[in-house]
């Protein structure tokens, strides 16, 4: 099975368990949005994926390779956080190109693909600017412009809209939405917004104490959630 | 080659009584052709090898600066290399060799003095060798420690200082404890410098081990100032050191007069009281263990030989052991020695010291 | 609230990048810097101690409860800690204006300024010692105030060499905050003083700690100003063990000492990591470019902090200088001119030195330079060991202790250091005495520089968000890509900081120094001492004159660090 395949997978800080046994498959081309409350796990599950956090049980396997032990440098996914993930060291241009580095390109092919990502999440002609003078919208575009620009098999978004204003991130989802497809890019995006993870992915998963309630496309959800508690974090009650 | 710059030969001095110092020392140094020859004279293996080899390392205290002129001709003559390390004041220097003596520092040493001597003694960190010709008033110690050079620890008057105020200069240990000489004196501390061990030692020889409590009581009720090292009683507290201070007694060497001689040469704004002086000794000797016990003899030999004694007063400061070395023509009016000094036998201040520092801290410091 | 708690724990999480990808690399980071640390300093100092207790092949613990017994051991113990709490707590008080002046605010001159601060730093003891009791000495321009052998006085001249430290630690973070915060605490009601209070201050925290542990080492450790400005009167446990050591060499006593005075730092030590680890937080970092704002004379704040900064700089800086620089260009005969600098060619009247000053300027630049490049490595591996938070709880003791154990060497006494070499390093290293061959030098002086670059780095190392790690492993960097994209240009202002430090501090290094360097390899500060232990106008003011060419020089380096520091950062930052 080729795409993002967790299997039984757990993360335990300590004596207390963020993540409980959860699987879940990402197909190749698929967004898919991890929704909850702050806590219930998703994050921990982004990270475990990414290879940030040790697995204490389960796999994770990517086009049928077992991720066990691959370090996360060598897996080649794409990461975005909240916020603060910029290189205040550098500016925008050297900041998205960072991941291209690594790849064996001419200077003039990473440029060409810079500008091309700028160009996507509307920030052409940013590359001299220097990260302090971003807004966090645009901040924020570029962090997704740097995460896309090595191409990579998997891009794991962490909350990348929630510390920007509601209208913002509105118009936002729209376009990481669009620069996904576009690029066709398999994402796991994690968010505690309902109407976010809506126009973002193509399936919603829900989770809640580190269980995995239910995953399915937000209409057939909307329709049938599987429990009150599905039915609580979708909106649809209290 | 001695491993010592050459920058500096030659270089001008700039104290007003230097330019007769410096003929002085170059007559007398050309005089003698060093005893360094000589140098395995007496000497086991090596014995009859006139062109003795290798390196002789001297461990010596940080006062070290014979003239490297005369060092090299001792080179030139023996075949030897000289290098030379050191570290800290004499008791440093003597501490450093005991706790080293299964490794020594090097092969020879320089600097050992008559408060620390003993405690070199008992601890073996120096070999029997008594140079062959020992120059009459010479007198070893312990059959391994050869006297170099000696000096006197004395309290400094400031001149101008009694001129001015119309009183009359002190002259004796007691004179100081006089109420007319109320808050004047500044000394040092006897457990951190060794000018105050050896004033202390003074004051033992002069009222006993029994009486110099009280004497000291005395000099306190008379308003001593105790300083923790000699440069800060010097040049802080002395008047005579033009900097600022406002005490005209302070507690320094014999030779020290020498270094406040007024612009034309002719006289000295300080005297040395020669009445209330402490006689320091500085021995040299072969250091146990040495790899190269021929080449240090030959060293001690050279530092008691003429061409070095002749260089001491001038690159040391201090008065040759040998009594027949001829001295800088004005060192009789500008730094005198003591007639008699007091004394107190080494092996006493071996035993004593610590137990007198500590009966000193309690009356002085309380 | 809850959900507070939660992102806290989460930001925890965040923070642990395991150790576990990259083992050689982490192995090379740590055994290199403990080898060290235990070669040329554990194993000597322990030596020596041992020897105190083993006098003849036989066990004798007898010095313990002498020593602990007397009276005088309490009341060192209890003037060690006075003067030291009273000098760390007024460098501190004193040092945060600076830094603010200096690194918040851009004026004219400022440079210079940064320069001057760090000048008394470098000088050595006796010097300062010297020039600060012509002051307080009763005929003296600050006679007055009557601190002559008083512990104001000590802890006077503690801040005057120590508020650099505080300076230039706590600023090195303090123009990287990112200014935003403060803005919206503003923005959200609060004064001044309250953003300070609540915003400001609790992000300088782990930088405030640092820079205090490293002064609370300083003054408790502080042997050359006590002796000369305590009197007889004051002493401290480190000059009880000096005097023990060199003097009496009764190492029972000086062992006991010893270890009392380790008990004493490490309780220290332990208290204030415990503050800095709760107060350790990824803090926000902004570029230091364009940080900084001009000081506005209309401000009623910034006309505050220029008032007392210049307060601060001129009585407690500018007048010891001063006078020490005025003093050093009168001649011998009393008239004016640079008849004391043009001496420093010479050996000194009545040959008080081996080498000229000139030449013991180029022995201590190289020196330095050496001392320099040792620490940097050592340090800088100690710092990025030390930045990182393991997950075991296990491992992150061990980077603790790690920690501590490299800030020690600063809370030994260097005579117990240099004797120590003595003793353990008696087996010739290829031919070579290594006690006598003047190479432990720059080593002596490393191990001394070395927490002073731990902790100028560590700080800013710590403060990288974690997140920046991640992210760049993530985009396909290795642990070493990582280091070098990501930690390494962030901590590369710190470097140059910590470089200037280094040399600044093997410039200045006298205590071991003076054990291992040979006649003829003498450095400024060891020439210096010898020049004002003798008689003699000409050598009098020769040390004063050789003293500013010390102080000049540890000046220029540090703003050619910051100049360095600066271009380079042009591009980057």
């Amino acid at each position: 099975m080729a795409g993002l395949e967790v299997r039984d997978v757990s993360v335990r800080y300590g004596l207390s368990t963020a993540v409980d046994g959860v699987s879940l498959t990402v197909a190749p081309g698929e967004v898919v949005a991890l929704l909850g409350p702050s806590g219930c796990g998703k994050s921990s599950l982004l990270r475990a994926v990414a290879g940030l956090e040790p697995l204490a049980g389960g796999s994770v396997r990517y086009d049928g390779e077992d991720l066990a032990g691959v370090p996360v440098h060598k897996r080649r996914f794409g990461l975005m956080f909240q916020e603060g993930q910029l290189f205040p060291h550098r500016d925008v241009r050297r900041n998205v190109a960072y991941g291209l580095e690594t790849q064996d390109l001419t200077r003039a092919e990473r440029d060409e693909r810079v500008s091309t990502l700028l160009d996507l999440v509307g920030l052409a002609g940013y590359e001299q600017r220097a990260v302090p003078t971003l807004s966090g919208g645009e901040q924020q575009r570029v962090a997704l412009a740097r995460a896309l620009a090595p191409r990579p098999r998997l891009l794991l978004l962490d909350e990348p809209l929630s510390a920007l204003d509601r209208q913002l991130r509105e118009r936002l989802a729209g376009e990481v939405r669009s620069a996904l497809v576009e690029t066709g890019t398999t994402a796991v995006f994690v968010t505690h917004d309902h109407a976010e993870a809506a126009a973002v992915a193509d399936r919603i998963g829900v989770m809640d104490r580190g269980l995995l309630l239910q995953v399915a496309a937000p209409g057939e959800l909307r329709a049938a959630p599987a429990s009150d508690r599905v039915a609580e974090f979708l909106g649809l009650r209290g | 080659m001695l491993r010592l710059s050459g920058a500096h030969a030659g270089t001008i001095q700039a104290g007003p009584a230097a330019g007769a110092l410096s003929v002085a020392l170059l007559l007398a140094g050309c005089g003698g052709s060093g005893s360094g020859g000589s140098g395995s004279d007496g000497s086991g293996a090596g014995a009859g090898d006139p062109a003795a080899s290798g390196t002789v390392t001297l461990v010596t205290h940080d006062s070290w600066a014979l003239d490297e002129k005369v060092v090299e001709r001792f080179e030139e003559e023996s075949g030897l290399t000289v290098e030379v390390s050191a570290a800290g004041d004499a008791g440093t220097l003597v501490n450093q060799l005991v706790l080293t003596k299964d490794a020594p520092l090097g092969d020879a040493v320089f600097g050992i003095d008559n408060t620390f001597a003993s405690r070199a003694l008992e601890a073996g960190v120096v070999e029997e060798y008594t140079p062959a010709d020992l120059p009459d008033g010479v007198e070893q110690l312990g059959g391994a420690l050869t006297p170099i050079d000696q000096g006197d620890v004395c309290v400094n008057a400031d001149e101008a200082w009694f001129e001015k105020s119309d009183l009359e200069v002190p002259k004796t240990l007691e004179d100081l404890a006089d109420p007319q000489y109320r808050d004047l004196l500044v000394v040092s501390n006897p457990a951190t410098s060794s000018p105050g061990l050896a004033f202390l030692l003074a004051t033992v020889g002069a009222f006993g081990e029994d009486g110099f409590e009280d004497y000291w009581t005395s000099l306190v009720d008379n308003g001593v100032k105790v300083a923790d090292s000699w440069e800060d009683a010097y040049y802080v507290d002395f008047s005579g050191a033009d900097e600022g201070g406002e005490r005209p007694l302070v507690l320094s060497y014999a030779t020290s007069p020498a270094f406040t001689v007024s612009e034309d040469g002719s006289e000295s704004t300080t005297s040395a009281l020669l009445e209330t002086c402490f006689r320091q000794v500085e021995y040299a000797g072969v250091l146990a263990g040495s790899d190269n016990p021929e080449g240090a003899q030959a060293f001690v030999d050279f530092l008691l030989g003429e061409d070095a004694q002749a260089a001491l007063p001038e690159s040391m400061y201090m008065y040759p052991a040998d009594p027949a070395t001829e001295l800088p023509a004005d060192w009789e009016k500008f730094a005198p020695q003591a007639e008699a000094p007091f004394e107190v036998a080494p092996a006493e201040v071996s035993e004593h010291r610590d137990e007198w520092i500590e009966r000193w801290t309690e009356t002085v410091v309380g | 609230m809850d959900r507070d708690r939660s992102r806290l724990n989460r930001l925890n999480r965040l923070s642990r990048l395991s150790l576990r990808p990259a083992p050689l690399l982490w192995g090379t980071a740590v055994a290199v810097p403990l080898g060290f640390l235990a070669v040329f300093f554990a194993w000597p100092v322990a030596a020596l101690v041992v020897r105190g207790f083993v006098p003849d092949g036989v066990l004798d613990l007898t010095g313990f409860a002498e020593v602990l017994s007397s009276p005088r051991t309490w009341r060192l113990v209890w003037l060690t800690l006075t003067q030291a709490v009273l000098g760390t707590a007024f460098s501190v008080l004193l040092g945060l204006p600076l830094a603010y002046l200096l690194y918040r605010r851009s004026f004219p001159g400022r440079v210079l300024v940064r320069g001057l601060v760090t000048v008394p730093f470098v000088l050595p003891a006796v010097v300062v010692g010297v020039a600060f009791r012509t002051l307080f000495a009763p005929g003296g321009a600050l006679g007055f105030l009557g601190l002559e052998e008083s512990l104001a006085g000590i802890v006077v001249a503690l801040v005057f060499f120590n508020v650099s430290v505080v300076v230039r630690t706590v600023g090195g973070l303090w123009e990287r905050l990112d200014p935003r915060t403060e803005q919206a605490a503003a923005s959200l009601g609060a004064g001044p003083a309250r953003v300070f209070r609540t915003v400001t201050l609790p992000s300088l925290a782990p930088a405030i700690a640092s820079a205090a542990s490293v002064v609370f080492l300083f003054c408790a450790t502080a042997f050359g100003v006590v002796l000369v400005l305590g009197g007889v009167r004051y002493g401290t446990i480190e000059t009880e063990i000096w005097t023990r050591t060199t003097q009496f060499l009764d190492l029972r006593s000086a062992s006991v000492l010893s270890i009392l005075q380790l008990v004493v730092i490490s309780g220290a030590l332990a208290v204030s990591a415990r503050a800095r680890r709760r107060r350790e937080a990824a803090l926000r970092l902004v570029s230091a470019h364009g940080s900084a704002r001009r000081l506005s004379w209309r401000s009623p704040k910034d006309l505050t902090m220029a008032l007392v900064g210049a307060a601060i700089v001129g009585g407690l800086m500018v007048l010891p200088l001063a006078g020490l620089v005025t003093r050093s260009f009168r001649e011998p005969d009393g008239s004016w001119g640079p008849g004391n600098y043009v001496a420093l060619g010479t050996t000194g009247e009545r040959n008080a030195l081996v080498v000229t000053v000139w030449e013991a300027t180029a022995t201590s630049l190289r020196t330095a330079l050496a001392a320099t490049v040792i620490s940097l490595v050592v340090g800088g591996l100690v710092a990025l060991v030390v930045s990182r938070r393991p997950r075991s709880v296990g491992a992150r003791r061990a980077v603790g202790a790690l920690d501590g154990l490299f800030m020690l060497p600063l809370g030994v006494s260097a005579v117990t250091v240099g004797f120590g070499f003595l003793i353990t390093m008696d087996q010739p290293v290829l031919g070579v005495d290594l006690r006598t061959s003047g190479l432990l030098v720059p080593v002596a002086q490393a191990v001394v520089a070395v927490p002073l670059v731990v902790r100028t780095v560590l700080p800013v190392l710590r403060a990288i968000d974690p997140r920046l790690r991640e992210v760049a492993a993530v985009l396909g960097s290795g642990p070493g890509r990582v280091l070098r994209t990501v930690d390494l240009p962030i901590a590369l202002r710190s470097v140059g900081l910590a470089t200037g430090f280094a040399f600044a501090v093997s410039l200045g290094e006298f205590g071991a120094t003076s054990f291992l360097a040979r006649p003829d390899g003498a450095t400024l500060p060891v020439v210096i001492y010898r020049l004002i232990g003798r008689p003699g106008a000409e050598n009098y003011g020769m040390a004063l004159a050789a003293s500013v060419v010390l102080a000049a020089l540890t000046a220029t380096v540090m703003m050619v660090a910051e100049r360095l520091r600066d271009e380079r950062a042009g591009g980057e930052f």
